[in-house]
């Protein structure tokens, strides 16, 4: 039997005397999309900047194919194949959609920090980009400035910065927040193709969304899993409809 | 797909006129002084956009890259001492290397240090290790030759050709051989993965380690290849002058670089070289004619600075973008109609300026313009030079309207062909 893709053990984290996170047990199958839900404030976030190693954990081991990650640093858990996006929007802005996407993919081809090599001769590199600015459906935007796409571009490019690299686990925080609904459909869309046959893991808030992606969800209230399970169990579980569901429900 | 060429031929005009300007520059005039003033504007284009590496594309305000520049200088010099006292033999054409070894070993010790924390961390400890080392190389004369500074004959033996570097037009054309390897050289730097990983960097430091980038290695790599670079320009310095002083390491060589660079304007390659030009120009020109340069030197940067943040580069790549689109005929009468009040109220100022400094500093109201004699004491003179500039004040506010109404219109039109 292989390794999960991605494991959270006893993981905790506080920020001074406030706990945020509470003994967080999770397994994420190899080519899962799990999403994980909960009300605001429940720690969603700061799952993901655990894992990604953006914040140290305060105590607890993370695993991402069977290989203890909790100590080491963000490019070098994304050296081993995970990657995330952000919730606000985390692109280089003064670089065109094209150099964004490229500088995602030029440490995946192994250039590394040359600078002994010409960087428009690295067809590699530009294939590689520009594939991915299609999948994204920014082609006609290759040569913009990031800056100076809309909300919903920029969101398209955060997804497609995850992904260029290549990264097998995927991390997307609330891919769709702050999108009107033609856009989130598109934007699902978008993700369902992106992620094929990768390993999903996403926070999100809109119910469609998750139920309509995710294969299986874990349910995040004040710091602790309080269920994991496929769309329909979840739903039928009781202490999460009280927790979060009913009140969702209440508001749509 | 094929690769883009690396030459093709816009590349390759722009890059040839930038040489031609560079070989017939000295053809210009025989004087010294023109010649040295063009050895200084080659030195300072090299060391300015050593520090436009760090400013420009990492995004690392430093406060002290004189040390790279000035230590790069001492070691070329203390090189040209021992090659004249026979201790080893390098040929004065190739010292420059040995100050670019000197300021890329320098960055290697100091870049681990400096380049921990970008910002304004990075800033601060730049700002210390600057005065650090200044400081510090007074307490070791013999390297840095104390007060007096060090100093040693560039004229070492009978040479080839006989190309003895002594004849200053001969060295002009070593510093300018040097100077262009480098800023092609730095050219091409930029357009490396490095290069762009660096601009990643500058942009989102974050994003850039979530790309698998260590953005501190990257940092790190940009101020050892930045030093090499101005400890190059040090060496070229070294043999111009043939003397180094503790100077060249201080606060004002590490503050002038960032004018040069902001001037210019550090979001283009090519700005530093314009801010380079431009400063030194003003540094030995303008110094020669009047004391006040230096206020003239703090005007034009408030002016930049308010006017033009993206620097004369700005303004430049705006103005080509436009003339490329062919609107920039439809400004030309706009730009004509407000000369007249720039130069009513430039010239009011320099009056003014100029005639303060002599009462204050020199005691004398006498002052000589284009062969007549001005006198400050005289009412008349005051009453003139105040109309000057509010009759240029007044105009300059009607017509800047009119300049910014014709540039509005101007981008209006252009968007709309943009989107049909």
């Amino acid at each position: 039997m292989t390794a999960p893709a991605l494991r959270m053990v006893d993981v905790c984290k506080s920020f001074g005397r406030t706990e945020i996170l509470r003994d967080v047990n999770l397994s994420v199958e190899r080519g899962e999309r799990h999403a994980i839900i909960g009300p605001n404030g429940a720690g969603k976030s700061t799952l993901f900047n655990l894992v990604s190693a953006r914040f140290p954990v305060s105590s607890g081991r993370i695993e991402l194919n069977g290989d203890d990650i909790t100590e080491l640093r963000a490019f070098e858990i994304n050296r081993r194949g995970l990657s995330r996006s952000f919730q606000i929007t985390n692109i280089f802005h003064n670089l065109t959609v094209f150099d964004n996407v490229r500088c995602a993919v030029l440490w995946s081809l192994g250039y590394r920090y040359a600078f002994w090599r010409r960087l428009s001769a690295l067809m590699d590199a530009s294939a590689r980009a520009d594939e991915m600015i299609d999948r994204i459906g920014l082609r006609r935007r290759r040569d913009a400035l990031a800056s100076t796409l809309t909300y919903a571009e920029q969101r398209a490019l955060e997804v497609g910065i995850t992904l260029a690299g290549g990264a097998e686990v995927v991390l997307l925080d609330e891919p769709t927040a702050g999108m009107s609904r033609s856009e989130t459909e598109h934007a699902v869309s978008l993700i369902r193709r992106v992620t094929e046959g990768k390993t999903l893991v996403m926070v999100e808030h809109d119910m469609g969304v998750v139920f309509g992606l995710a294969d299986r969800v874990s349910v995040l209230v004040y710091g602790r899993i309080i269920a994991t399970g496929t769309p329909a169990e979840i739903r039928a579980n009781s202490a999460v409809q009280e927790a979060y569901l009913g009140t969702s429900r209440a508001h749509a | 797909m094929k690769p883009p060429p690396l030459l093709y031929p816009r590349r390759v005009l722009v890059w040839g006129v930038y040489l031609a300007a560079i070989l017939v520059a000295p053809l210009l005039s025989r004087s010294g002084y023109w010649l040295s003033l063009l050895s200084q504007v080659a030195v300072m284009t090299v060391y300015a956009l050593s520090f436009n590496m760090l400013l420009g594309q990492t995004g690392l305000l430093s406060f002290g890259h004189a040390v790279y520049y000035g230590l790069g200088a001492m070691i070329t010099m203390h090189a040209l001492i021992a090659v004249n006292q026979h201790v080893f033999t390098i040929p004065v054409t190739l010292l420059p290397v040995v100050g670019g070894l000197g300021g890329l070993f320098f960055g290697v010790l100091l870049g681990y240090v400096t380049t921990r924390r970008a910002g304004t961390t990075f800033a601060m400890i730049s700002l210390g290790i600057g005065e650090m080392v200044a400081a510090s190389s007074l307490m070791f004369p013999a390297f840095s030759g104390g007060e007096g500074g060090l100093s040693s004959n560039r004229v070492v033996g009978k040479g080839w050709f006989g190309i003895t570097y002594g004849p200053q037009i001969q060295i002009y054309y070593l510093i300018a051989a040097w100077a262009f390897a480098c800023v092609v050289a730095m050219y091409a730097l930029s357009q490396t993965p490095l290069g762009r990983i660096a601009n990643a960097v500058r942009d989102n430091p974050e994003r850039a380690e979530f790309v698998g980038y260590n953005p501190q290695v990257v940092r790190f790599l940009m101020v050892v290849l930045a030093g090499f670079f101005a400890g190059v320009a040090g060496g070229l310095t070294a043999l111009n002058y043939e003397i180094v002083t503790a100077e060249s390491l201080h606060a004002y060589t590490s503050g002038i670089v960032i004018m040069m660079a902001f001037v210019g304007g550090v979001g283009y390659f090519f700005g530093p070289i314009i801010g380079a030009l431009l400063i030194t120009v003003l540094q030995m020109v303008v110094s020669s004619i009047t004391a006040a340069w230096l206020f003239y030197f703090g005007l034009m940067f408030l002016m930049v600075v308010l006017y033009a943040p993206g620097g004369v580069a700005s303004v430049v790549v705006e103005h080509r973008r436009l003339w490329q689109a062919g609107v920039l005929g439809k400004l030309a009468p706009a730009y004509l109609l407000a000369a007249l009040p720039v130069l009513l109220v430039g010239g009011g100022v320099v009056a003014v300026v100029e005639m303060v400094y002599r009462v204050m500093k020199e005691q004398s109201a006498q002052l000589r313009v284009f062969g007549v004699t001005v006198d400050a004491t005289r009412g008349l003179f005051w009453i003139a030079v105040a109309a000057a500039i509010a009759l240029g004040v007044l105009l300059l506010r009607k017509v800047g309207r009119t300049v910014s109404d014709e540039r509005h219109r101007v981008y209006a039109t252009l968007r709309q062909e943009q989107r049909t």
